[in-house]
């Protein structure tokens, strides 16, 4: 600063109250190392460019063999998905597995750890202040890093190996392949194979029929809505672009999935046999245009 | 005619030094691939810059198409991927690219620390390094929500419960970061908000701190 201490040297430049530079401070001489320097553009950055080239082959060739992963709309009921981070957070999602850091220790996995690690990475240059700058010559600092770094990649593999266990034992293909089949047997089958869009604005056909009174009084309505447009249950909106009647009518009378058979529920709330097959009907007819 | 412009530009602007200081500057021996093979440890500064670079422009090209709402995220990257041209690609490169750059900086992270180039003078370029670091983790969180299906989901939602632990301001984090009660329309706008503006925004920040300092203070010195 200009008022700083008094053998301080100020230039300013031109008629600004910036002060000029005296020299480059810190501008380290590499004339003092024996060696080959050259200059960064373009002699260096011509050479370190192939690296990049090599780099960018490599990671194209990644991205047009291996198409990245898409599942299906997120459906915050799903109570069957098994949740799994990217695969650079699996070491603290791992951690928080062990029962010395989960349930009532849950903070020594989620704060005191990750926070000594990564406090003490962040103040590494204020905790190893010597001036040796070998690795050889700094075993502390060398080892606590190896240490940790075995522990990531230990971490990391185990709560893979986990994951990919528990896919096996329940039999769970993850949705992003599952995802790629169907599509694929969809385009094959020449029908879209995009993931169906809910309700995708198909309207509700023939409104008025009375087979919408017999899906009231079935109950239908508590699990796919008033109007078909789903709640709990699928959306039956367009069903009939999926279903026939006669696959609708087995759905009805003996379930599916999470879907309960229907037959004795219906019968009980006084609902006939021949109005069950109009409203299979009526189903059948809920097409998209 | 170029030259003219230029020289007309450089008259009044006096811009030459500017480029001539980044162009000009010494690399030295020991840390070029061409003299010592090893030397290549000295790239992944550069390479993790170099994905940085793919990644911004692959985002960039990703919001023509994304849609940042719970109704239609998912089918508009669905629709990218399957409908748009090169849609797959682009979707691609950010994705492996995501995994890619950390990757980088974490081995460029490892050649500072194992060359001991944090010491003094260059501790502050270190912490500034660190906090590189954090905003990489945090667009990687924030990005993996949003295609919006249920591995995005669910991630989130544990990330969420496990900042909730976090004490006194655990509650408080996971409420920020939701937008609410729970991880839905809220929690996908903002995630989407972080990721393509803010985060961003501290990064090209942290980054030209980073760059100014290694060009003030030189690459670290030979073992
Ligand atoms: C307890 C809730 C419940 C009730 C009540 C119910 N359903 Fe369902 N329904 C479901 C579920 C859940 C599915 C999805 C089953 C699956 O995933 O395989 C389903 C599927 C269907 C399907 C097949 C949809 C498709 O897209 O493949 C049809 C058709 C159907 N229900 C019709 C009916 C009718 C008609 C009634 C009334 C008689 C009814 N449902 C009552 C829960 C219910
Ligand atoms: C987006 C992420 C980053 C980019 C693009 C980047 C880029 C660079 C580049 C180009 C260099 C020149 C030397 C070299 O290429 O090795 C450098 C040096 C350096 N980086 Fe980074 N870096 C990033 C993240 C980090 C991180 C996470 C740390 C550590 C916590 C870090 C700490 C340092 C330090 C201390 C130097 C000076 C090293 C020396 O002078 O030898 N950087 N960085």
């Amino acid at each position: 600063m200009a008022h700083g201490s008094k053998d301080e040297k100020v230039v300013y430049v031109g008629d600004s109250r910036v002060k000029k530079k005296s020299s480059q401070p810190l501008q380290p001489d590499y004339s003092s190392y024996p060696g080959k320097s050259e200059a960064f553009i373009p002699n260096f950055l011509l050479k370190e460019w192939m690296v990049g080239a090599v780099v960018l082959v490599g990671f194209l060739v990644l991205t047009i063999s291996e198409a990245p992963p898409l599942g299906y709309p997120a459906d915050p009921n799903n109570a069957a998905f098994i949740p799994i981070p990217d695969w650079y957070f699996l070491f603290l999602y791992q951690l928080l597995k062990y029962p010395y850091a989960a349930g009532d220790y849950v903070l020594i996995g989620t704060v005191l750890i990750p926070g000594i690690a990564f406090g003490g990475l962040m103040l590494a240059p204020f905790l190893d202040t010597g001036n040796e700058r070998r690795f050889y010559k700094r075993p502390i600092a060398t080892s606590l890093m190896l240490v940790s770094l075995a522990a990531c990649v230990y971490l990391t593999v185990v709560s893979w190996d986990q994951y990919q266990h528990e896919l096996e034992v329940q039999k769970i293909e993850p949705e992003h392949h599952k995802r790629v089949r169907e599509a694929e047997k969809n385009a094959l089958a020449g029908k879209p194979y995009n993931h169906p869009k809910p309700n995708d604005s198909v309207a509700l056909v023939a409104a008025d029929d009375p087979a919408m009174e017999t899906y009231k009084k079935a109950t239908c309505i508590a699990c796919h809505g008033g109007e078909l447009e789903g709640g709990g249950a699928p959306a039956l909106l367009g069903v009939g672009d999926r279903l026939s009647k006669e696959e609708i009518l087995t759905v009805i009378k003996d379930g599916r999935g999470a879907m309960p058979a229907m037959l004795d529920t219906a019968t009980k709330a006084g609902v006939t046999e021949e109005e069950l097959d109009k409203l299979a009907d009526w189903l059948a007819k809920q097409k998209k245009e | 005619m170029f030259k003219g412009v230029y020289n007309w530009i450089d008259e009044r602007l006096d811009i030459t030094p500017i480029w001539r200081d980044v162009a000009d500057h010494e690399v030295p021996e020991h840390v070029n691939p061409a003299h010592h093979f090893s030397a290549f440890v000295y790239c992944f500064g550069g390479l993790t810059f170099f994905i940085t670079v793919i990644q911004i422009l692959s985002g960039m090209f990703l919001t023509m198409s994304y849609v940042p709402d719970i109704q239609n995220a998912y089918y508009s990257v669905e629709y990218l991927q399957q409908r748009v041209a090169f849609g797959g690609i682009v979707r691609g490169m950010h994705h492996w690219g995501a995994s890619l750059v950390i990757v980088m900086m974490f081995l460029h992270t490892l050649r500072v620390f194992f060359t001991g180039s944090y010491k003094a003078p260059r501790e502050m370029n270190w912490v500034v390094g660190m906090l590189i670091f954090f905003v990489m983790l945090g667009l990687g969180f924030t990005g993996y929500l949003l295609p919006w299906d249920n591995k995005a989901y669910f991630a989130t939602k544990v990330g969420m419960e496990i900042a909730d632990t976090v004490p006194y301001i655990g509650p408080y984090l996971k409420e920020l970061m939701q937008g609410g009660e729970i991880v839905g329309a809220q929690t996908l706008t903002r995630f989407f908000a972080i990721h393509v503006f803010f985060l961003p925004a501290a990064l090209l920040g942290l980054l030209g701190a980073h760059f100014f300092m290694i060009r003030r203070q030189g690459i670290s010195g030979p073992l």
